[in-house]
């Protein structure tokens, strides 16, 4: 809705002159199909031409993650590093975005015209995932990293449906992470993993990554059924409270399994299949998007947002606010034990203390970072959160002052975090950005 | 469980009950005047315990070097009041640099700024002191007395007879003070009251400084008692002693100091029935259960409209 006004202006800024006013109003016009493209070019760039380039450079590999750890690796190379990245990187994607614009224009308006939005969602989806699965194939560690993220997203998406979009305090997101953790492992190694732990698996082991989505979904449902201890005293109390409540079931939950020799108790529980390679991550992901972008777009969610706003007058208003609680709880608890089992299965190793008091401070904090009831803010908070921590890694301990102390400049400065309230259209991203269809679109 | 057994958790009960009490105290005032959550709290009783492990041991050596020779119990003293002082000064730092820019903020967002304090004077602990495990200096004879067998040590007294002995003087100057009278007047209405001329800043860095104070003895006591000090002991006993508060009713001192002894109970004697595995999940569970039906703690007020978020 924003976008025609702005770039109208900048028409105007823009028709007096300097190039890069130029350059920035021909940006404007690029579509997400056009950028999608240029990273396209980008990756496969760097996967033909990567190498060489980056040894021609002086550089000792290609840099992981777009020369920003180089920086506090090995200073002397961040030169090198950032021709690199803006070889290898920027100007192609830049470049190719500008050039294929008009064409990417047209396609994206033919997409969303004539077709069913689905089609032209999955078009740019593939893309996307194109992008990150070239990306990924430099090295493992790129991999492990974007699954990460991809996990860390579910997570806080989740916890924003609770504490954003239905503004309680909820401190249990660890324990229902470690239960859908748990369940999802025990159900995959029970099944297909001839494991000590549980004898001879059920099932013969090809079928594995055929049943994983029904284990995950499992997981997700023995989340739900565990946040039913939370969802229940939430009806009669909310605020500090239930904050308190929600607490005491993290370590309920944790003090349990420690407690559960029959999967690992404090030793944890290893042995789980990779299933959960890039592109599955990644699919559950989106369909976690998805899936609760349209939760918040439903009656529910905005039910949910009543019962923030104010309980009493939602309740005067005919809202269930039973219902609505009951429902985003359970919701959220499974999205949260769903990340739980990715999680589990992408490192093959879980152990309880995992799911404690840490956890609970960086999921808080993506969302909080993020902003408040916003998906695109959730997003950004959980990719920028994991981003960071991963540039800073060689900061070792000191990691832990530097990203708290940028936390509390972001909360003193934005409050709510830094794109709260926000509500994204996905018609208005897929759209075509030529100022004409623009125009007479809205 | 025999009588004499009984006893003994007893007065374990109440030593450890009351570094939950010390605790909970400071979580309660911050909320009873801020209506929001000091999450660096069990860091602060963390940064109490380490500050008074420094000043006892120097002051240990000072008396043992022969320059100024001091008995145990002066140690005691000199060490918990200059250590209460100084930490207070730390409390009142973490108000002004991470509560006072937020205080018009959603209540969530302190929440996030407290936990990053705990976190970065964890980490800044680690960071300064290294990873090693400090021992808490012995300037207390440790005596045993047979009291009807039950064996009892004259510091688990005089940490149970201090504690209590601050949480009286606390009360007394809530009660009988005029900055008390301010801080009750201001845990009332904190809109209005600051239009009638009290100062809000001062009465927030007060509270602060008082809670820190508080979390401050929690830790000397706890050195005492368990001489083996390390950077992350504040976040598990921080954030128990947190339950506690909210146990005994938001903002409500009294409920929080009863409530931090109640879970000191709880957790003894469940480790003592149970086997000491359970601990958390069945005090926990109790504490789930009193909260589900008595959702709003022992002495705090019903939720009603009042409560911003």
């Amino acid at each position: 809705m924003r976008m025609p006004k702005s770039s109208d202006q900048a028409t105007e800024l823009g028709a007096k002159g300097s190039l890069i006013k130029k350059i920035q109003l021909q940006l404007r016009q690029v579509p997400l199909l056009g950028w999608l493209a240029g990273g396209m070019v980008a990756v496969l760039l760097e996967v033909t031409l990567g190498y060489p380039l980056a040894r021609g450079l002086g550089l000792s590999g290609i840099p992981g993650l777009f020369g920003l750890r180089l920086i506090l690796t090995k200073p002397i190379q961040t030169p090198a590093g950032l021709v690199y990245v803006f070889l290898v990187y920027l100007l192609p994607t830049v470049v190719v975005a500008l050039l294929t614009a008009p064409f990417a224009n047209r396609l994206a308006k033919l997409l969303l015209e004539r077709f069913p939005i689905w089609i032209s969602l999955f078009i740019h989806l593939g893309l996307l995932y194109g992008i990150f699965h070239l990306w990924g194939s430099a090295n493992d560690y790129r991999v492990l990293l974007l699954s990460f993220i991809f996990v860390a997203i579910i997570l806080t998406l989740s916890l924003n449906l609770i504490n954003g979009y239905m503004g309680e305090f909820s401190c249990s997101h660890p324990g229902f992470m470690a239960i859908g953790a748990y369940a999802t492992s025990t159900l995959t190694v029970l099944l297909f993993v001839n494991d000590d732990l549980f004898g001879a698996a059920l099932l013969p082991e090809f079928l594995g990554p055929f049943m994983f989505p029904i284990c995950l979904f499992g997981g997700g449902v023995a989340a739900s059924i565990g946040a039913l201890v939370v969802a229940i005293p939430s009806f009669r109390t909310r605020g500090d409270y239930l904050a308190i409540i929600s607490l005491a079931f993290t370590f309920i939950v944790k003090s349990l399994i420690e407690n559960l020799e029959v999967i690992g108790g404090p030793r944890g529980f290893m042995n789980q299949p990779r299933y959960a390679n890039l592109f599955v991550v990644f699919v559950w992901m989106v369909i976690c998007v998805w899936v609760i972008y349209n939760f918040t777009r439903s009656t529910m969610g905005k039910a949910a947002n009543a019962v923030r706003d104010n309980e009493t007058a939602a309740d005067a208003m005919t809202i269930n606010t039973r219902k609505a609680k009951m429902t985003t709880f359970l919701f959220a608890a499974f999205w949260a034990g769903v990340a739980g089992g990715l999680f589990a299965h992408i490192i093959g190793y879980i152990n309880p203390s995992t799911f404690g008091i840490f956890k609970l401070s960086e999921v808080l904090a993506m969302v909080y970072l993020g902003g408040l009831n916003s998906l695109i803010g959730s997003i950004a908070g959980a990719v920028g959160l994991q981003l960071l921590m991963e540039i800073l890694r060689p900061l070792a301990m000191l990691k832990w002052i530097v990203i708290p102390v940028l936390l509390i400049i972001v909360m003193i400065r934005r409050p709510a975090g830094l794109i709260s309230f926000t509500e994204i259209k996905v018609e208005n991203l897929l759209k075509s950005r030529q100022k004409k269809s623009s125009q007479e679109g809205r | 469980m025999t009588l004499i057994d009984f006893f003994r958790h007893f007065t374990n009960a109440m030593q450890w009950g009351s570094f939950y009490a010390l605790i909970a105290l400071g979580y309660s005032m911050v909320y009873g005047i801020l209506m929001l959550f000091n999450f660096a709290h069990g860091d602060i009783f963390m940064v109490g315990a380490y500050i008074g492990m420094f000043i006892s041991t120097g002051l240990v050596a000072l008396s043992s070097s022969g320059i100024m020779p001091m008995p145990g119990w002066m140690i005691l003293i000199l060490t918990i009041v200059t250590c209460m002082i100084l930490t207070s000064f730390v409390g009142m730092l973490v108000e002004r640099v991470a509560y006072r820019p937020l205080r018009g903020a959603p209540r969530a967002s302190a929440a996030i700024t407290g936990l990053m304090v705990g976190i970065i004077l964890e980490t800044g602990n680690l960071a300064l002191l290294g990873a090693q495990r400090r021992k808490f200096p012995v300037f207390i004879e440790k005596h045993t007395y047979d009291i009807g067998g039950v064996m009892v040590t004259n510091t688990k007294f005089l940490i149970i007879f201090l504690s209590i002995l601050l949480m009286i003087a606390l009360h007394l100057f809530i009660r009988k003070t005029k900055w008390g009278m301010a801080m009750r007047a201001m845990a009332y209405d904190f809109v209005v009251v600051p239009l009638m001329g009290v100062p809000i800043n001062t009465i927030a860095a007060m509270t602060f400084a008082i809670g820190s104070a508080l979390a401050a003895a929690a830790g000397i006591f706890f050195g005492i008692a368990y001489p083996v000090l390390e950077p992350y002991m504040g976040m598990m006993i921080g954030w128990k002693a947190f339950v506690a508060a909210i146990l005994g009713g938001r903002g409500s001192v009294l409920g929080a100091a009863l409530a931090g002894f109640l879970l000191g109970f709880i957790e003894i004697f469940v480790a003592a029935i149970f086997p000491s595995t359970l601990r958390d999940l069945i005090a926990y569970s109790i504490i789930l259960l009193i909260l589900t039906f008595r959702p709003h703690g022992f002495f705090g007020e019903a939720y009603s409209a009042r409560l911003r978020l």
